[in-house]
């Protein structure tokens, strides 16, 4: 097996930017302020080698924890049969705690992965420094993250769509985008060219989103 | 007389460029100036799909990621469920998934060498690998019923055992009972035996693909030295597998992260020099050389150790029908398993494996529900094809296409 981060190591050198260390599920992840992501992860690169950034990965917690279906109590007529679709909650125009960039790091040298979670900044759009000046690989998981989440990365030299297709609007992974999208493309006859349209499919009811502890 | 640029589009539907990949070239005379790959003609949006599904609906969306590795892709997305269930798969499933992991990188790279070869000019090589690969399809076929897309790994184990008798060809008004006789020879026998048979013949195999190109001078004028990539940059754009290989850096997860049974089995790992489409070629070969090893060790363990495939435990799996029927217990299980599927622990995880293509993570965000909050795939292709622009800088249009192929990518997991 390899070897994990050596938490003590880490928590030595990160001292001074009073950083939360957490193991979980055999990953080390570093939580820090997107003010400190820069001069963090220069350390990372110079001081620990963590010469490799494999991934960059963005989450919207705008549902985080919600339920189609609770089933803790039964009334008299019985458990609910119906489920209700998730209601989106009004957007916080700041943001606060709602988007969140996981690195993945890798260091070849010393064989060690480490996670750094920052949360974005709360303004509108959310940010956080980019990092292509330290890994160039930042550069395509830095323009995903802004197509696909809509997070902006400051200093980014080209921050263009990737994925989405040309004019699209929206970020589409966000959690108050819907699964089917906004727009279909149809071929119009009358204009006999392909013609973008509102969607006509609605949201099928699958298996309920459920929550259950280990021991339910 | 001043010299303009030219501005060229290549793709998305060009034969060199391996799927829907659309370049915008700028270019010199010939010589490629600037170059922007436009991705996203494949988005399907998988990782948002898979947020609307249970856990084990998605094992079939893996297998579309990069559909010439099918099994390969399923395998981390399996690891990082196991990992927040904190579930093992008896050892026979591991010995099992490392097997079909290893039939899946010669599958992968076949048709990158078939595929690589026929780019360049190289068109006999291409029969010969897909002539190797109906084998290992056979294969997959045998095991879980899908020629390409298997679902076959499951958290807990894999989805059933080897199957003792390997389906065979039937005469027609087409196929004459001799010709028959001749093409199930290898088929008497159990899946293993089968395999094996394989495994015998492909040493020999490809020593004929590396007489056709290793020493040919036609090949070698078209990837030596064209995309050298220093094994700082390597790094630096975050390359894996066989192009981090191929610069010279001997990193492998099967070794260096050993995960499943890899530290049991004994393989090398190759490594290039001068981190050129030559070396990495070089580097590729050798690596069927070795899968085929550890598909040999892989056999022989199988054969001395059968046991159970799945764990027992009916909470992840659903139960046996036999036992539902007489048991009120499994009757719920069957049901729940079916209906809402399980719960998986509030926590994140990132599992990487070592996939044909390089490293293939997966990291599985829960809430503890029974479907994943968030899902993120991290292919190996992405990360490569994003450096195409550096490697291509200065080259002439012809040798964009040995760098396309060099880097083998394959849209399903690059746009996902």
């Amino acid at each position: 097996m390899y070897r994990q981060s050596d938490t003590k190591a880490l928590e030595d050198l990160l001292q001074k930017y009073e950083i939360e260390v957490s193991m979980n599920q055999s990953n080390v992840e570093i939580k820090i302020n997107p003010e400190q992501l820069i001069e963090v992860a220069t350390l990372l690169k110079s001081n620990l080698s963590f010469e490799l950034l494999m991934d960059i990965i963005a989450v919207d917690y705008l549902t985080y924890g919600d339920v189609d279906w609770k089933t803790n109590n039964a009334t008299s007529t019985g458990y609910s049969r119906a489920v209700k679709p998730t209601i989106i909650p009004e957007i916080d125009e700041t943001f606060k705690g709602r988007f969140a960039v996981f690195y993945q790091l890798l260091s070849v040298s010393n064989n060690q992965r480490l996670t750094l979670k920052v949360f974005t900044s709360e303004s509108n759009p959310p940010s956080v420094p980019s990092l292509v000046n330290i890994w160039s690989s930042a550069d395509w998981f830095e323009r995903e993250a802004f197509d696909l989440m809509g997070i902006h990365f400051d200093g980014h030299p080209d921050l263009r769509r990737i994925l989405t297709d040309y004019g699209f609007i929206g970020h589409p992974f966000r959690k108050d985008f819907p699964t089917n999208g906004n727009l279909e493309v149809v071929y119009d006859e009358e204009k006999e060219e392909v013609v973008y349209q509102t969607v006509s499919i609605s949201t099928r009811p699958g298996v309920p989103r459920v929550i259950r502890d280990r021991n339910d | 007389m001043t010299e303009s640029n030219l501005t060229l589009n290549f793709g998305p539907q060009h034969p060199a460029a391996h799927g829907v990949l659309r370049l915008i070239m700028e270019m010199d005379g010939e010589v490629i100036t600037n170059l922007d790959p436009h991705i996203g003609l494949l988005h399907r949006g998988t990782e948002k799909l898979a947020e609307i599904k249970p856990f084990n609906h998605s094992i079939g969306y893996m297998d579309r990621m990069d559909y010439v590795s099918m099994m390969c892709c399923e395998h981390p997305y399996v690891l990082a469920i196991e990992s927040l269930l904190e579930i093992e798969p008896p050892k026979r499933a591991q010995y099992i998934r490392v097997m079909y992991d290893e039939i899946t990188r010669i599958m992968n790279h076949l048709l990158w060498l078939g595929c690589h070869g026929l780019d360049i000019g190289a068109m006999a090589l291409f029969l010969y690998c897909f002539r190797e690969r109906e084998d290992l399809y056979d294969a997959y076929e045998a095991v879980s019923g899908a020629r390409m897309h298997a679902t076959y790994y499951r958290p807990g184990g894999v989805y059933r055992d080897l199957p003792d008798e390997m389906p065979k060809y039937k005469a027609n008004k087409f196929i004459s009972e001799k010709k028959v006789k001749k093409l199930n020879y290898n088929r008497a026998g159990s899946l293993l035996d089968f395999i094996e048979d394989f495994t015998n013949r492909f040493p020999s195999l490809v020593d004929e693909y590396e007489t056709l190109l290793t020493d040919n001078r036609i090949w070698k004028q078209r990837t030596v030295d064209i995309g050298v990539v220093t094994p700082e940059r390597a790094m630096q754009l975050g390359f894996t597998g066989p192009m981090l290989r191929g610069s010279g850096i001997e990193w492998d997860l099967r070794r260096n992260q050993s995960y499943e049974v890899y530290d049991e089995l004994d393989f090398l790992i190759p490594v290039g020099v001068n981190g050129d489409c030559y070396d990495r070629y070089l580097v590729r070969v050798e690596e069927m050389r070795q899968s085929n090893l550890i598909i040999q060790q892989c056999i022989k363990w199988l054969r001395a150790n059968p046991g159970p495939v799945m764990i027992e435990d009916h909470k992840y799996r659903a139960p046996k029908r036999d036992s539902m029927k007489h048991d009120m217990e499994s009757l719920i299980y069957h049901f729940k398993h079916f209906t809402e599927g399980y719960s998986v622990p509030e926590g994140n995880t990132y599992k990487a494996i070592e996939h044909p293509k390089g490293e293939f993570g997966v990291f599985l965000l829960s809430d503890g529900a029974n479907k994943p909050y968030r899902l993120k795939v991290r292919a190996p292709s992405f990360a490569h094809l994003a450096a195409i622009d550096e490697m291509s800088k200065g080259h002439m249009l012809a040798d964009v296409v040995s760098i396309i192929g060099t880097l083998d990518i394959v849209f399903g997991e690059i746009d996902r």
